[in-house]
């Protein structure tokens, strides 16, 4: 945070808008950090594209400012509005907007051309690359010849973030990159796009409304619900929090834990994950001992007890302690937050399950974890 | 048989095209992206030759472009001969008349793209005439294609304006479809198959070209 309340920090994006459309508001004051991956997560119709267009002048907003960095690109006092194409924004489109009239090294081009004309633009942080350091991150060489029309939907969404990169931005945009594709697409495209958002250092907006997605390359989370912010902080805080639940989602409550690879058993195919003292056991993941991996932990796999089981088919069983209960959001449920040695995991619980344990607040438990799944 | 009038009838056609091409482009493109309470204005004025009788268009322009008119007597003073009865008055006829041939086609092309090439531009950094000339000039290919056609062939077709502001002189305002009539007229029927059997044949096989040009040029998706 800066002295003056009201200018944001020298390498912040604030965001403080109001926008009224006919069937829709958006009310919106919130400032990340310009590093990293600054996940915007809703429900669809709680605002998140359209705060991310606002910030790249698509949308303009009724009242309020947008300030990136020292740069102001909206001020509504000053009337001031900077055009899209002067705004330092790279938006890529979920529905990619490739320009079919151009092969995929003309669309490169035209966007490398492009963002060359910006004064002042190669020495910024997301200068450091040219066209070939994105044409190989993004496996983009067989593709340079074939027309845009004749990409199948994957190979678009890399030629689209690849344009987007070469206009080497002060921010990235991503407008749910990975909602149009298919589960298997999908999965051929992450690794890319995981790359692109660690090694390009350019600081992004990815909108999203699937948790795996964010657990998976969020560093913070802004929560949007109904056009106004219900929480932004850390991810794993976030992931933790309970009232926040309604938000995210009643399958999509968990918690996110970063932990290091100790050893592992190719015979039994497992891996043994070591998170500030509690160890899970988790499907064989490739990568070194050492390597940090992240795990996601959902609230509706893991079960509790109070005596150590005996006989039982999970691998995991972590002592802990019970912190709190809420009640959960159907009827009949009840969701307990429970502390591990330092990690916290969450467990969706029935209510006859709590009133048969007796369970309440303080109470020792043991946390049965079902499945894990992880993200790097 | 008299080439005259053939030569004088594509020259006309030609300089029409090109020159709607430069003034309708602009024109198409505004109101295609407009948001402005002028555009239904616009759009019926440049509608209007397509319903007006080409004798009552013919009759206002044969007033606007003569010599007593201001901008008769500008183009008088100018260049020392009256617009009317002139090839450069069949010109500027035609430029109006053939006006909604050039602009609707292309105003459709443009308005299809939507808001999408427009945004994807000006987020990769290209200012408005940028995104105009390099994504949304090529994007309608199609749309120029059609327009330019419709607008030479009809430039050709042409025969009531072109009878109220040009007359019938040889050389200078004597198009085909004037040489056809005069020679109906004059009970010349031989002449008058020629350059009917002419104009059929070369109108079918411009349309036959266009439209199979048109499957080259798929429509543009996303």
């Amino acid at each position: 945070m800066s002295a003056d309340p009201t200018m944001p920090a020298e390498s912040a994006l604030m965001v403080d808008v109001h926008l009224q459309r006919a069937d829709f508001g958006l009310t919106v004051a919130v400032e990340v950090p310009l590093e990293g991956v600054t996940a915007v997560f809703g429900a669809s119709g709680s605002g998140k594209t359209t705060l991310l267009r606002a910030v790249a002048g698509f949308e303009r907003p009724d009242r309020g400012r947008i300030v990136v960095g020292a740069e102001t690109w909206f001020d509504s006092a000053t009337r001031k509005d900077v055009p899209p194409h002067r705004r330092e924004a790279g938006f890529m489109f979920q529905d990619t907007r490739l320009f079919t009239h151009l092969d995929v090294a003309g669309n490169l081009d035209f966007a490398a051309r492009r963002g060359g004309f910006w004064p002042g633009n190669e020495g910024a942080a997301g200068g450091g690359f040219d066209r070939a350091d994105v044409v190989s991150a993004l496996d983009l060489q067989s593709l340079l010849h074939r027309r845009a029309a004749s990409l199948s939907g994957g190979e678009r969404q890399r030629v689209a973030l690849g344009r987007t990169l070469l206009t080497r931005p002060r921010i990235l945009l991503l407008d749910e990159p990975l909602a149009a594709l298919e589960r298997e697409r999908k999965a051929d495209i992450l690794p890319y796009l995981e790359e692109a958002l660690t090694s390009f250092g350019i600081p992004a907006l990815y909108v999203s409304h699937d948790i795996d997605e964010v657990a998976r390359f969020a560093d913070r989370m802004v929560l949007l619900s109904a056009g106004q912010v219900q929480a932004h902080g850390p991810t794993m805080q976030m992931l933790e929090r309970l009232d926040l639940q309604p938000a995210m989602g009643r399958f999509e409550a968990g918690v996110l834990l970063a932990g290091r690879v100790i050893r592992r058993d190719s015979r039994l195919h497992l891996t043994w994950v070591d998170v500030d003292g509690d160890e899970f056991a988790v499907p064989e993941i490739s990568g070194a001992d050492g390597q940090v991996v992240r795990l996601r932990i959902r609230a509706r796999d893991v079960a509790l007890a109070t005596r150590r089981p005996e006989g039982i088919s999970i691998r995991n069983v972590l002592p802990g302690r019970l912190l709190e209960l809420t009640p959960g959001e159907g009827p009949g449920l009840v969701e307990a937050l429970v502390q591990l040695r330092t990690a916290r995991v969450r467990s969706r619980l029935t209510l006859a399950a709590v009133e048969e344990l007796r369970l309440e607040p303080d109470m020792a438990v043991f946390a049965l974890v079902k499945t894990v799944s992880f993200g790097v | 048989m008299d080439f005259g009038p053939v030569w004088l009838t594509l020259l006309l056609a030609t300089v029409t095209t090109a020159g709607l091409l430069l003034l309708g482009t602009p024109l198409a493109y505004w109101l295609a992206r407009t948001s402005s309470r002028a555009k239904p204005v616009v759009e019926a004025v440049t509608a209007l030759p397509l319903v007006l009788p080409p004798t009552v268009l013919g009759f206002y322009l044969l007033v606007a472009l003569g010599p007593l008119s201001p901008v008769g007597g500008f183009w008088l003073q100018l260049t020392g001969e009256a617009l009317t009865f002139s090839f450069s008055g069949l010109v500027v006829a035609s430029l109006v008349y053939s006006l909604p041939f050039m602009v609707q086609p292309l105003a459709a092309a443009f308005e299809a793209l939507g808001d999408g090439p427009f945004e994807a531009a000006a987020s990769l950094g290209a200012s408005p005439l940028v995104a105009f000339a390099c994504v949304a000039v090529p994007l309608s290919a199609r749309g120029f294609l059609t327009a330019t056609v419709l607008t030479f062939t009809h430039t050709i077709g042409e025969f009531g304006v072109v009878l109220m502001v040009g007359g019938n002189i040889p050389g200078e305002t004597r198009v085909v479809s004037i040489a056809i009539y005069e020679h109906v007229e004059t009970l010349r029927y031989a002449e008058a198959h020629a350059l009917s059997a002419g104009l059929l044949v070369f109108s079918f096989v411009v349309l036959v070209l266009v439209y199979s040009l048109n499957r080259k040029f798929p429509p543009h998706v996303g």
